[in-house]
């Protein structure tokens, strides 16, 4: 560690003599990880930190969403689908010197799906049968049923590949094969990461990133404001964008995200099982006055539960427009002209505390009183996601393609659809593109039509940064600071 | 001395075992499952039980209670759910930025205060009295998160001087260390500042009007020397109960400033644990603050004796 903090200090030193560009960087972000090992915890924040830099899967994301190799070179899919055979980059070394092959690859997606795992995301996994090493550098995945998704799935963070020795103490002192190099954790502060010398792809611009943590969001603005920080790519507080926008120090980057912000209802509860109801709801909503209201005019409105900026989305907001006359007219006809009380609990994000104030508005207009509940995020697993007491909440699904969740019934929002669940287990089997968009439209419109959640929008990503930096992620395809591509301009 | 030590080292114990309940049983009743939370809306129902399993979060309270209270009196405070890492690491790290911190704030906060409050109270009336009561009715008023805003507008934004917050951490000097630490401690010195000064001066005057004060001035003392020899030491009661608790609240009731500043304090650390249901980490800093309130009081009690003789013999 001393070692790792001398030269991380002669670079500094040695640099700070030069007259080259700026070749360190520095990255706010609101949450600390709790630990840096993406494959035991759901947290945002440690793919922030350690995806694409210090870990690689066989696949990745690349900033627009698209999938390309990683630590695969290339890859062919057996004709019926149930196998595919990759073939791995040679002379690719993890951070401690030791050579990456075809046993990491099956050590790291078995430890991903046996029984006792502890991966947030082991449904990623389930259709894989077995992983085979063919030889050192080719690895075969069977499968029990084709899916398609699989290449897609191999790319989040959950699915990365490392070597056994390194895996129980990922947590506090992660070793991956990335471009930079784990140095330096000071909880509650920053996490420091070197350049690799040794890196098998292009080597990256920077010699050092650090990520800063800084949860209060005035502390934050004035963290930018200072130059503390080089760029807050997730800036906590739209409100205070236009600033930023308006000094020429600063470049303001709006993307997309995977986070479909939905009111989600609970399906099974009260009057929210006849869709005629789901369906005033939906209509009584007015998503512009959301968007403008609680998120400072950032985000993209939706119809259904999928991202706005993948080649199969449809727009679906016509079905739900907002129309309160026809929102009484449908309350009325499902028995309740005078209206009913339900309970709208609502998570810490701003988008759901400030959107929570404006739907309850707006649901008061045709007749639906609403109880806010201000919870925090411990309590809202318990009481809403797994205790399923509630009414209405609001809360975004970050996780990319999560259509699957409308197949289970048990979920949250307690939607159980046989139409829907065919669609979704059939979808797995589907590789061939122009069918997997088809099924995937067709899917979107009947949820949307069925109004199983009130959709209101694409949750935006803003990000504020240092006009001389270049190549950091305008899009969040998955929640990642990607900096392989990043640098100082002169 | 010793007996008078003795008793309230023993009354410190009982504090603290009835302390450890309180908190263990609190802490058990709030809703929420850190296993759940660190998988999130994703994780099927079988990976949660098998991190609960993993996190021993499946054995009842009691068994949990116990390999607590024995961990911690062996020293050992457990393993984080959320980070991982030993729990007394954690803490020990933080408390390097806290004690520092309150003991900066609190040297602030007396250094004002000492000369402020006697000042007042040795020209009791003058406008120079006038002047001192109405700032410090406006340092207790300021909110100190307010106040730090402002401190971070001026000199960090706007000069430069300071950064807007963080901490390099000590290796990285001690200078650079109390730099970073400066505006925060300003920030919580000074409220901390107008009510110590205000102790100090209404607690000099109460001595100032009694009966040996009259006695040492006919014995024909000045007022000055009246006022340093006899007075001032005789005023100090008052003003160490309100450093005891000043300091405790200092170290435990920063989280605020910590936020403003976004240094990684014992507060923060708390209130991050408490969002993720890192009950292990909560049970235990709230448990050390204790010790440390307790602790604090104990040592005022002692100094009480010191500066009050009569007090060594009372109940």
């Amino acid at each position: 560690m001393v070692r790792h903090i001398l030269s991380a200090t002669v670079l500094a030193a040695l640099l700070a003599g030069g007259a080259w560009a700026k070749t360190d960087i520095t990255l706010g972000m609101q949450l600390e990880p709790p630990h840096l090992d993406p494959t035991s915890a759901a947290a945002a924040a440690i793919d922030e930190v350690v995806y694409a830099n210090v870990y690689e899967g066989l696949t990745r994301f690349t900033s627009d969403g698209s999938v390309v190799p990683g630590l695969a070179e290339s890859w062919e899919i057996a004709d019926d689908g149930l196998s595919y055979t990759f073939k791995l980059r040679r002379g690719v070394l993890y951070h401690d010197g030791a050579t990456f092959g075809a046993d990491d690859v099956k050590f790291s997606l078995d430890r991903a799906r046996v029984e006792d795992s502890t991966n947030a995301q082991k449904a990623l996994f389930a259709a894989i049968d077995s992983v085979n090493v063919i030889d050192d550098a080719t690895v075969e995945i069977t499968l029990t049923k084709p899916n398609g998704a699989l290449l897609f799935n191999l790319a989040w963070g959950d699915a990365i590949i490392i070597d056994e020795s390194d895996a129980s103490a990922l947590e506090t002192t992660p070793v991956g094969t990335g471009p930079f190099k784990f140095s330096n954790w000071v909880q509650g502060d920053r996490v420091e990461l070197v350049k690799n010398p040794d890196y098998w792809g292009d080597p990256v611009a920077l010699d050092k990133a650090t990520f800063k943590f800084i949860s209060d969001p005035t502390a934050a603005f004035a963290a930018m404001m200072a130059g503390d920080v080089d760029a807050f790519p997730v800036f906590p507080a739209p409100e205070n964008l236009a600033q930023f926008e308006a000094d020429p120090r600063f470049t303001v980057l709006v993307g997309s995200t995977e986070g479909e912000t939905i009111l989600s209802t609970n399906n099974k509860a009260g009057p929210f099982v006849d869709v005629r109801v789901r369906k005033a709801v939906a209509h009584a909503i007015d998503r512009q006055a959301i968007i403008d209201g609680a998120m400072f005019g950032y985000g993209t409105p939706i119809g259904s539960h999928f991202a706005p900026h993948n080649p199969a989305y449809v727009d679906l907001t016509a079905n739900s427009t907002y129309d309160p006359e026809l929102s009484k007219k449908l309350l009325t006809e499902a028995g309740y002209a005078d209206g009913f009380t339900t309970t709208l609990k609502l998570p810490p994000p701003s988008y759901a505390r400030r959107g929570g104030e404006i739907i309850a508005a707006q649901l008061r207009a045709v007749g639906i009183q609403t109880e806010i509940s201000n919870l925090e995020w411990a309590q809202w697993l318990e009481e809403v996601f797994r205790g399923k007491d509630f009414g209405l909440t609001i809360v975004s699904h970050t996780e990319p393609m999560d259509i699957g969740i409308y197949a289970r019934p048990d979920y949250y929002f307690q939607y159980d659809d046989a139409v829907v669940q065919a669609m979704i287990s059939g979808l797995d089997a589907i590789t061939d593109p122009d069918d997997r968009t088809e099924v995937l439209q067709a899917l979107q419109e009947r949820i949307s039509e069925n109004y199983v959640n009130g959709y209101l929008f694409q949750l935006a990503k803003t990000g504020v940064a240092n006009a001389k930096i270049q190549g950091l992620w305008q899009n969040s395809p998955t929640q990642a600071n990607d900096l392989t591509g990043v640098s100082w301009a002169e | 001395m010793l007996r008078y030590g003795l008793r309230r080292a023993a009354s410190m114990l009982v504090s603290l075992a009835v302390a450890s309940v309180v908190i263990f049983c609190a802490i058990e009743v709030v809703p929420g499952d850190p296993a759940q939370y660190m998988l999130g809306l994703n994780a099927s129902p079988d990976t949660v039980a098998a991190l609960r399993a993993e996190l021993g979060l499946d054995q009842q309270p009691v068994t949990r209670y116990m390999s607590w209270i024995t961990g911690m009196l062996r020293g050992d405070f457990g393993i984080s759910y959320t980070y991982r890492t030993p729990v007394a690491q954690m803490v020990a790290d933080r408390l390097w930025i806290s004690l520092p911190l309150a003991l900066y704030a609190l040297i602030l906060s007396t250094a004002i205060a000492f000369p402020v409050g006697i000042m007042a109270a040795a020209r009791r009336g003058s406008v120079v009295d006038m002047g001192v009561i109405g700032a410090t009715q406006l340092g207790i008023a300021v909110p100190n998160f307010w106040f730090a805003m402002i401190l971070v507008v001026i000199f960090a934004i706007n000069l430069g001087w300071f950064s807007a917050g963080g901490f390099p951490g000590w290796e990285g000097g001690l200078l650079a260390g109390i730099k970073a630490l400066t505006l925060p401690a300003i920030a919580l010195a000074l409220p901390q500042a107008s009510i110590l000064a205000r102790v100090m001066r209404s607690a000099l005057i109460d001595t100032l009007g009694e009966d040996f004060v009259r006695t040492a001035r006919a014995k024909g003392l000045s007022r000055r020397q009246v006022l340093w020899r006899h007075a001032l030491r005789n005023a100090l009661i008052p003003v160490l109960t309100i450093i005891g608790l000043q300091f405790s609240f200092l170290l435990a009731g920063a989280i605020i400033i910590e936020n403003v500043f976004y240094l990684p304090g014992l507060g923060r650390l708390v209130f991050q644990a408490i969002a993720a249901r890192d009950l292990i980490v909560v049970e235990s800093v709230v448990m050390l603050l204790v010790f440390a309130v307790i602790l604090v009081t104990f040592l005022v009690d002692l100094a009480y004796a010191w500066v009050d003789p009569r007090l060594r013999g009372a109940r």
